[in-house]
């Protein structure tokens, strides 16, 4: 199997060297110039900030979360290699959830008040920051969260859970119908999974798109344990335009399999799906030439394009991932390419927070918090290698561009780019107006 | 006052000291465990004492989960409320579900609970409208006062899952010691025999089951309510097996066992996996060493081996 | 689609669901039927199944029959000895007590796992099916190789039923199932039937897996359903009764097919899984049980 851990992993266990710490006061007094800034005491701390990582090692998420884990690591190591963060080196601290909302309760508890970091972050699936987000709130507990989830933004957490790195599902939805509805057809037919994050593409969608005159004309909700997709099929209405689905799970290639015998070479519907269903799979996998011609959402471009920008270039370097969004060491190897940056972006963006609130240990959580909700844009770049981002310091959530890729030749290539308004949609909630 | 009394009375008096004197983080597993470890003693009295294995213990949990939930959420009803309801709801599902399935017994009745159960946690799926399924929800934190005193405090949190579970074990306990416990025992034994003795087994298995259930709403409602979180995985097969397994390894049939086990268990998972990322294989062997040497369980085979009087 | 082809459609979809359950059930009946244990674990050695049949496939080039083939015949035989493995150091050791034996396979259930997390991994991963055609009815198309599956798992169940009734070896596992002291008294080894049959009800159940692991993938947490399914098929089908677990799981597996399609996806879960409690509450014995469990 191949090796999880990117190239400069050793760096981040690495104890404090007389050079980084010599690194870190001279950028320390650099920043000094900087208005407000609170001046750095060398005596004060040269222990390493402590940033608890909260990762689905095992359980249902553990394919997501090996991945996550790769790029913490690399970034982490890129930030230390840069000086750390107010001069302090990182140490990720980290502790398995088991993709479980009652053990990742009890892990926000662990790395809170056994392993005594500043903050934690990394959770991807959504029961599990629902779960463990109240216990981050009432610890009082900076939580950034990777996870896609529309719940920040909704209001439903607490004010020490932001959403920095990762745009919502709410608006990568709307961001695809324009498209959709210009491109591919009006007349929709929804495939989703019987739960949550089904019933939110499902809800988001079906409003998204009625905005721009279209329909969904039919939604089969697939229950959550289903490995065999065939009988659902034949519910699919024959005035169907476009297929829209977003399977996820094991069962994802079966569904695809399944949808192209059910069709066979004759004539189908225009398909658009999200890239969920293959995160870490292989597009050139037997069995999915069914997907040539048919549209994904990216949340990132797995394949590299010919003009990348070298910030791109060297984020993929550096997290161990070659042109074709594969590990280096091993070209079977998919990586989770539409999630795991932001784990990349959310860690910079911590690093951002703590340097403009002057951040030296616990006591100035609240500062973080509020350093970060004082954040608009992000342009791209090698903090930010997804693209720019604008983010909603009222709502905790960051919004961003969204992709749209197609297939051909058993590769991705995007065809169209949205913009951040197409994913912007009105506030619901306020957790500035909250006391912390 | 006897032995027996004594000692859980010591337990009890240990665990409130504890209050004082444990760290922030072992407190606040403690509290989690002690929850938990009531929801096991109500599973306890189903299969160690009445001997039925039941796989459907996660809808009774689930029930009191949801009603104190879905009660704060929609109904504005805060917590002593919201522990009552799940005392009701678990009692009620387990009589109706009983009535039922107690017509099996065995495996029949192992499989009958389970798709009670299974059948449940669909429910809840298919209600997502308001239950939002797997994903759940959060409860407000004014929903969580009792008193005036916000549960979300280390120490309250503390005291208030202390007491549920102090009830459930004094519970179990008294179950354990009286007539009726007996009758239990009696069935587990050798369930033809005590109905040719003339006892109702129905209504006593009925019994055991409707107690069982309150005991594990309570447990379910407490868990909503002092953790705030609510979400179909609660309510899922996972939830039926864990309970089992927490009585097998601290003791079917003994008062303490079921909370030994929660707490093994659970430090068995923390610990394990601060050293190694295989943490599974780790928990793995321990149980198989741990039942290859206490196959009663810890306290079960104790019992039997060195300590007779244990309850 | 009209009625009449969306129901066989269903059916079909059926028709293989079940055959898999079929054989794997069957594997759990024996174990459970002669050894009276429930083996917690059985779901994973179908899933050890699956992932080495992927690996088997993987190393063997050429076309895809080859290796599955040789999956077909290597990994059933590297899971019963695994099993047998675990028979004779842990459940032989707790002289087969049921509660005990719930505990220990729990904990062989967490260490297959983690064991092939840490080596398989946590993707999915398809197998090639061994012949790729295409089966075209009026209505829609059907894959070939799922058809295949209804007739490869009839001629194994045929296999087994054939072992059992007609040769010494079933002999001895039918007496040892009916009355292990009067077996033994009549000189069987109950030892080694115990441990043959532990070892031959995993191997069905990697058979199971691997005739699907070309229609579904190879994945770690695969042998959560199987294990439920199989404990089902096989009360349903009345403990100790072989004919029975497959029946069950023929009757299973089609109306979960059908029922489908009446009712909405979730709704029409909750109906099957409520329709096989009141089987039960009905008939406490399963259909074709002898005698109470």
């Amino acid at each position: 199997m191949s090796s999880t851990t990117a190239p400069q992993a050793q760096k981040v266990r690495s104890a404090i060297t007389r050079r980084t710490a010599l690194k870190g006061l001279a950028g320390g007094a650099a920043l000094a110039a900087a208005p407000g800034f609170v001046p750095y005491i060398q005596a004060q701390s040269s222990a390493p900030l402590k940033l608890g990582f909260q990762v689905h090692r095992t359980g249902i998420g553990a394919a997501y979360g090996r991945w996550y884990d790769r790029v913490t690591t690399a970034a982490a190591a890129l930030i230390n290699e840069e000086g750390g963060i107010n001069g302090r080196m990182i140490e990720i601290v980290t502790e398995d959830d088991g993709t479980d909302p009652k053990r990742g309760a009890e892990v926000v508890e662990k790395l809170a008040s056994q392993h005594g970091c500043d903050l934690a972050f990394g959770t991807l699936f959504s029961h599990v920051v629902m779960g463990s987000s109240p216990r981050a709130g009432e610890l009082k507990f900076p939580y950034f969260v990777v996870s896609e989830g529309h719940h920040v933004a909704s209001g439903k957490l607490n004010r020490y859970t932001l959403q920095p790195g990762i745009t919502d599902v709410k608006s990568q939805v709307r961001a695809m119908a324009p498209w959709v509805s210009q491109n591919l057809g009006k007349k929709v037919t929804m495939i989703f999974p019987d739960y949550a994050f089904g019933h939110d593409h499902r809800d988001f969608f079906s409003e998204a798109i009625a905005a721009q005159g279209g329909e969904v004309i039919e939604k089969i909700a697939i229950p959550p344990t289903e490995s065999s997709f065939t009988r659902y099929f034949p519910r699919i209405p024959r005035d169907t335009e476009v297929i829209y689905h977003v399977m996820v799970g094991p069962g994802v290639l079966t569904f695809v399999k399944e949808l192209g015998e059910f069709y066979g070479s004759g004539a189908r519907p225009q398909i658009f799906g999200f890239i969920d269903s293959l995160e870490a799979v292989d597009i050139a996998t037997p069995g999915l030439e069914f997907l040539e011609g048919t549209y994904f959402w990216e949340g990132m471009p797995r394949y590299a394009p010919a003009d990348a920008p070298e910030y791109e270039t060297f984020y993929r370097e550096r997290v161990g991932v070659d042109a074709n969004g594969a590990s280096v060491s091993d070209s079977k190897d998919i990586s989770t390419y539409a999630h795991m940056f932001g784990c990349w972006e959310t860690l910079h963006v911590i690093k951002a927070g703590m340097e403009a609130a002057g951040y030296q240990g616990p006591d100035d959580r609240v500062k973080l918090i509020e350093a970060v909700e004082a954040m608009t844009t992000m342009p791209a770049g090698r903090a930010h290698p997804q693209g720019d981002k604008v983010f909603n310091g009222k709502t905790h959530q960051v919004f961003g561009h969204q992709y749209i890729s197609q297939v051909a030749d058993a590769k991705l290539s995007v065809v169209h780019t949205a913009s951040i308004d197409d994913g912007m949609y009105p506030d619901e909630t306020d957790y500035t107006a909250q006391p912390f | 006052m006897s032995r027996a009394v004594g000692l859980h009375i010591a337990v009890l008096a240990g665990l409130a000291l504890a209050q004082f004197t444990l760290p922030e983080y072992h407190h606040g597993n403690l509290a989690r465990i002690m929850v938990l470890a009531a929801f096991a003693s109500a599973y306890n009295i189903t299969f160690g004492y009445a001997g039925m294995l039941s796989l459907g213990h996660a809808m009774f949990f689930g029930a009191g989960l949801y009603a104190a939930g879905l009660a704060a959420e929609f109904g504005g009803i805060a917590a002593p409320g919201g522990l009552v309801l799940g005392v009701i709801a678990g009692a009620l599902m387990a009589t109706v579900v009983g009535v039922l399935a107690l017509r099996t017994t065995g495996v029949s009745f192992m499989i009958v609970t389970l798709m009670f159960a299974q059948a449940a946690f669909l429910t809840v799926l298919y209600f997502g409208e308001w239950t939002r399924g797997d994903e759940g929800f959060v409860i407000a934190s004014d929903m969580r006062r009792v008193l005036g005193l916000d549960l979300a405090d280390p120490a309250t949190r503390y005291w208030a899952a202390f007491a549920v579970f102090g009830a459930v074990m004094l519970g179990s306990l008294a179950v354990a010691r009286s007539s009726f416990g007996r009758v239990l025992a009696a069935i587990r034994e050798n369930e033809e025999r005590t109905r040719m003795l003339g006892y109702d087994v129905f209504r006593a298995k009925l019994m055991a089951l409707a107690v069982s259930g309150a005991m594990a709403g309570a447990a379910g409602a407490a868990y909503a309510l002092l953790f705030g979180y609510v979400g179909a995985t609660f309510a899922s097969i996972q939830y039926s097996i864990l309970p089992l397994l927490w009585v097998l390894t601290g003791g079917a049939a003994t008062v303490l066992g079921p909370f030994l086990g929660t707490l093994l268990m659970f430090y068995l998972i923390d610990v394990s996996s601060s050293f190694t990322t295989a943490h599974m294989m780790i928990v793995g062997f321990a149980l198989i060493g741990l039942i290859l040497f206490f196959p009663k369980g810890i306290l079960g085979t104790l019992r039997e081996r060195v300590v007779p009087w244990l309850p | 689609m009209d009625f009449g082809p969306y129901l066989l459609l269903a059916s079909l979809e059926g028709a293989v669901g079940a055959a898999v359950l079929a054989l794997t059930a069957l594997g759990l009946s024996l174990v459970f039927g002669v050894m009276r244990i429930v083996n917690v674990a059985h779901g994973e050695f179908y899933m050890l199944g699956a992932v080495i049949a992927w690996w088997v496939t993987s190393m063997v080039g050429g076309h895809p029959a080859l290796g599955f083939v040789a999956a077909m015949v290597v990994s059933p035989l590297i899971v019963g000895i695994a099993a047998a493995a675990a028979e004779r150091l842990v459940l032989r050791r707790l002289d087969y007590d049921p509660e005990a034996t719930i505990v220990a396979t729990i904990g062989l259930l967490y260490v297959i796992q983690q064991l092939a997390l840490s080596t398989y991994g946590a993707d999915a991963r398809p197998v090639a099916a061994p012949i790729d055609f295409r089966v075209q009815f009026p209505w829609f198309g059907y894959s070939g190789y799922k058809l295949c599956v209804i007739g490869a798992s009839a001629v194994m169940m045929l296999a087994v039923w054939l072992v059992l009734t007609h040769t010494r070896v079933g002999l001895m596992m039918r007496a040892t199932q009916h009355d292990p002291e009067t077996a033994r008294a009549f000189a069987i080894p109950v030892d080694r039937v115990y441990a043959g049959v532990f070892a031959i009800g995993a191997m069905l159940a990697a058979l199971g897996a691997v005739l699907i692991v070309p229609i579904q993938q190879a994945h770690y947490l695969m042998g959560h359903d199987p294990l439920l399914l199989s404990f089902i098929v096989v009360i349903i089908g009345g403990l100790g009764s072989l004919r029975g677990t497959v029946l069950a799981a023929v009757i299973i597996g089609m109306s979960d097919g059908i029922i489908s399609v009446f009712f909405s996806p979730t709704l029409a879960k909750i109906l099957a899984t409520l329709l096989v409690a009141f089987v039960l509450v009905w008939r406490p014995a399963g259909l074709f049980g002898a005698r109470p469990a």
